[in-house]
C-alpha cells in the first residue's frame, strides 16, 4: 500500500509501476487466497468434529412450559410449528376431558360452544363406553397451549406442546424460543427431536 | 400415658401424609382397564425435514454461484444475472423462507465458537464458507446472484442516484460495527441479532414483527434512489466478503477493450462500485498523504484503546441482552425488594423449585464473556474508524474507470453501458 502512495506523484515511475505492483499485488493476492482456503477448511473442520454432538433442532421442555399462549403468535410459521401432542400412554380417559371442555360450560352441555378449543382441533372417536380417545386434528392447531393449561389442571398433562418438525424450518433463531419467558425452548439433537412426555403432569 | 398418645399421633400423622399424597395421586387420573382390547396409540415423531433439503440448498448455492460467475465474467450477460437474481428471490426467498443464509451463519460460526456444546450444522458452516471461497477468486458473485436479501433490493434498484463519497465512507462503516455486535451477542449465546432484525425477511416469510417489517420497507423504498442500502451500508457478511474479494483472481472488466473515459459505466453503477481514473496530483500530495496516514495510525491505538474501556463499561448493560442475565437481575430485584410483583419469567423460574443461586451463577458467568467480548468490540471500532482514515489517507493510482474491488457488487450492469462492449458485440461501430 506504500509503494502505491510512491506511485502516486512521480511521473517518470509512470510505466514501470503498473506491471510491478500488478505483480507484487498478484503475488500477495495468491498468498491470501490460498491462506484464506487453509484457514477456512481448518476452522470448518475444528468447529465440526470433536467431542461437539449432532446437529440441532428446536424442541420445548414440557416440564417447563407454562402455556403462556406465545407459540402461537411468534412462530414464523402460520399456523404455528408447534402443535399440540397427545401423550395417550399418559392419559386418563377422563369421561369429561378438560382438554376438549372448558371449566364453566354453559348449561352444563357438552355442547360444541363448551368446547376449550378455539379452532376446534381436539377431535374425540369413541373407544369403548364410556372412554373416548383424543386426538389432535393438526392442521389445524394454533399451539396455543389452551387444552394443555386445561389438561395439566384436572388431568394427567397428556396434553402438552411439541415442535413439529415436518413443519418447523429449524430457524437460526427460533422465534419463539427468543420470547419464550420460562425457557423451556432448547436445541435438541436433532436424531432424538422430540420431548414426548413420559411421566404424568406434578408427578 | 403420653407415650402411646405420642404413638399414636405419629401414626395418625403417617396414616394422613400417606391418604395426602394417595389423594395428591388420585387427583391424576388412572388409565381405565379396557375391555374391547384397544390399546391407546403412540404419538407421531415426524423427523426434522431440513436434512434432505439442506443438502439441496447446499448443492443449490453452488450451482448459482457457478451460473453467476459463469454470466458475469465470461458471457458478460446482465439478463443471465438477473434471471439469477429473480431465481434466489424465489427460491432461498420465498420458498426456503430465507433460512439458511450466509449472512446469518455468521452467528452460528460465533455461537460455535463461544459454546462448546453447539455443533456447527454441515449446512450453516458450507453456506458461510462457500462464498468466501467464491469471492476469493471472483469477487462477490453471492451479492450479485446468490443472495435473497441482496436480490429484493437489486430487482426495486429503479432510479438510483450516486451517493456522496462521505456518505459512502461513514455509512460504510456501519457494517463493521453490526458484524462486531454480531459476533459479540452470537458468541455470548445470548442473541442472533441479524436474523432478530433482518429487515426483508418478513417479505419472504409474508408476515413478522411490525417494527420489522416498517425497517424493510423503509429500507426498501430507499432502496428505489439509494442502491441496495442494506448491502452497502448494513451487511455485516458482506465485511468478510469485501475483505475476500480483494484477493480475487479474476473479477469484473468493465470494459473489453481500451477504456474511453467516458463515465458512463460509474454512472451506471447505482452502488458506487466504479472509481474514475485519479486526476493529476499535486507536488506536495504525497507528503500530505503520508501526513493523514500518520496521523491516522497514531489515532488508531489511541481510539482502541478508549472504545475499550468504553466497551468494558457499556458490558453490564449489554449483557442484558442475554435472557439468563435479565431473568437473573430480576430474581435478585424481587427478593431483595426492590421491585413489586413478579413476572412471567420468575414465576415460570420459581415453579421448577431450583436454588436462585443457579440462575445467579449463571448470570455471573455470562457476565463475565460480555466483560471480555464487550472491551474487544470497543477496541474493534477503533479499528475499523482507524483503519478507515488510514484507508483514505492511502492515495491509489487508477489510469481508467475500475470496478472497487470489495465493494462491487457483481450485478453486471456496467457492461452494457460501454461503448466498447457495444462494439464487441457489433452493436455500433466506434471510429
Amino acid at each position: 500500500m506504500a509503494e502505491d502512495v510512491r506511485n502516486g506523484t512521480p511521473p517518470q515511475g509512470k510505466e514501470a509501476s503498473p506491471t510491478s505492483t500488478h505483480t507484487r499485488r498478484d503475488v500477495i493476492a495468491g498468498v491470501v487466497r490460498i491462506g484464506g482456503l487453509v484457514a477456512a477448511g481448518g476452522a470448518l473442520g475444528a468447529l465440526a468434529r470433536g467431542e461437539r454432538s449432532e446437529s440441532t433442532v428446536w424442541q420445548i421442555d414440557p416440564s417447563k412450559c407454562i402455556q403462556c399462549g406465545k407459540c402461537a403468535t411468534e412462530c414464523v410459521v402460520t399456523p404455528s410449528a408447534v402443535k399440540c401432542v397427545h401423550a395417550y400412554a399418559l392419559c386418563g380417559y377422563c369421561k369429561l376431558c378438560f382438554g376438549l371442555f372448558k371449566d364453566k360450560r354453559t348449561g352444563n352441555t357438552l355442547a360444541a360452544e363448551n368446547n376449550r378449543c378455539p379452532v376446534d382441533a381436539i377431535k374425540r372417536r369413541f373407544v369403548e363406553d364410556p372412554f373416548y380417545e383424543m386426538f389432535i386434528d393438526e392442521p389445524a392447531c394454533i399451539g396455543c397451549g389452551i387444552c394443555v393449561k386445561g389438561c395439566n389442571r384436572f388431568g394427567n398433562g397428556a396434553l402438552h406442546l411439541q415442535v413439529r418438525h415436518d413443519r418447523c424450518v429449524n430457524c437460526n433463531q427460533c422465534a419463539i424460543a427468543k420470547v419464550c419467558p420460562s425457557q423451556a425452548f432448547v436445541r435438541v439433537p436433532a436424531s432424538r427431536p422430540y420431548l414426548i412426555r413420559t411421566t404424568r403432569h406434578g408427578a | 400415658m403420653l407415650a402411646p398418645l405420642a404413638r399414636i399421633a405419629s401414626v395418625t400423622l403417617a396414616f394422613l401424609a400417606v391418604a395426602a399424597a394417595t389423594a395428591q395421586e388420585q387427583k391424576k387420573q388412572p388409565p381405565p382397564e379396557f375391555s374391547s382390547g384397544y390399546f391407546p396409540p403412540t404419538p407421531t415423531e415426524p423427523g426434522p425435514r431440513a436434512d434432505t433439503f439442506a443438502t439441496i440448498d447446499v448443492a443449490i448455492l453452488i450451482v448459482v454461484l457457478m451460473l453467476g460467475t459463469w454470466f458475469l465474467l465470461r458471457t458478460r450477460s446482465r439478463t443471465g444475472v438477473r434471471m439469477l437474481v429473480i431465481f434466489s428471490a424465489l427460491y432461498f426467498g420465498f420458498y426456503r423462507l430465507g433460512c439458511v443464509c450466509s449472512i446469518g451463519s455468521i452467528q452460528n460460526v460465533a455461537l460455535a465458537l463461544g459454546d462448546p456444546g453447539y455443533r456447527l450444522p454441515f449446512t450453516v458452516g458450507a453456506f458461510f464458507v462457500i462464498p468466501l471461497v467464491f469471492a476469493m477468486f471472483v469477487g462477490r458473485v453471492f451479492c450479485g446472484s446468490a443472495c435473497p436479501l441482496g436480490a429484493i433490493q437489486d430487482l426495486v434498484t429503479l432510479r438510483p442516484i450516486q451517493t456522496p463519497p462521505l456518505v459512502d465512507h461513514t455509512l460504510g462503516l456501519i457494517p463493521y460495527l453490526y458484524l462486531g455486535v454480531a459476533v459479540l451477542f452470537a458468541w455470548t449465546g445470548a442473541s442472533f441479532i441479524i436474523c432478530a432484525y433482518d429487515p426483508f425477511i418478513p417479505f419472504y416469510r409474508l408476515g413478522g414483527h411490525w417494527g420489522v417489517i416498517a425497517f424493510g420497507a423503509g429500507l426498501l423504498l430507499i432502496g428505489t434512489r439509494v442502491g441496495r442500502p442494506y448491502c452497502r451500508y448494513m451487511c455485516p457478511y458482506g465485511v468478510l466478503l469485501r475483505w475476500a474479494s480483494v484477493a480475487a483472481k479474476w473479477r469484473v472488466k468493465i470494459t473489453p477493450g481500451e477504456c474511453l473515459h467516458c463515465h458512463l459505466c460509474a454512472d451506471e453503477c447505482p452502488y458506487g462500485a466504479i472509481l474514475p481514473p485519479t486526476p493529476a496530483e499535486p507536488a506536495d500530495a504525497r507528503a500530505v498523504a503520508r501526513r493523514s496516514l500518520t496521523r491516522a495510525l497514531i489515532i488508531t491505538p489511541a481510539l482502541m484503546g478508549s472504545l475499550a474501556l468504553l466497551g468494558y463499561a457499556a458490558a453490564p448493560a449489554l449483557s442484558t441482552m442475554h435472557s439468563d442475565v435479565r431473568l437473573a437481575e430480576r430474581l435478585w430485584a424481587e427478593e431483595q425488594g426492590r421491585v413489586r410483583g413478579t413476572t412471567e419469567e420468575t414465576d415460570a423460574y420459581r415453579q421448577l423449585a431450583q436454588p436462585f443461586e443457579v440462575a445467579y451463577a449463571a448470570a455471573v458467568k455470562i457476565r463475565r464473556r460480555f466483560d471480555i467480548g464487550s472491551a474487544l468490540l470497543g477496541a474493534w471500532a477503533g479499528l475499523v474508524i482507524g483503519g478507515k482514515l488510514a484507508h483514505l489517507a492511502i492515495r491509489r493510482r487508477r489510469e481508467d474507470y475500475e470496478t472497487d474491488r470489495g465493494g462491487c457488487l457483481s450485478c453486471a450492469r456496467c457492461y452494457m453501458s460501454c461503448p466498447v462492449e457495444h462494439e464487441r458485440l457489433g452493436l455500433i461501430t466506434l471510429e
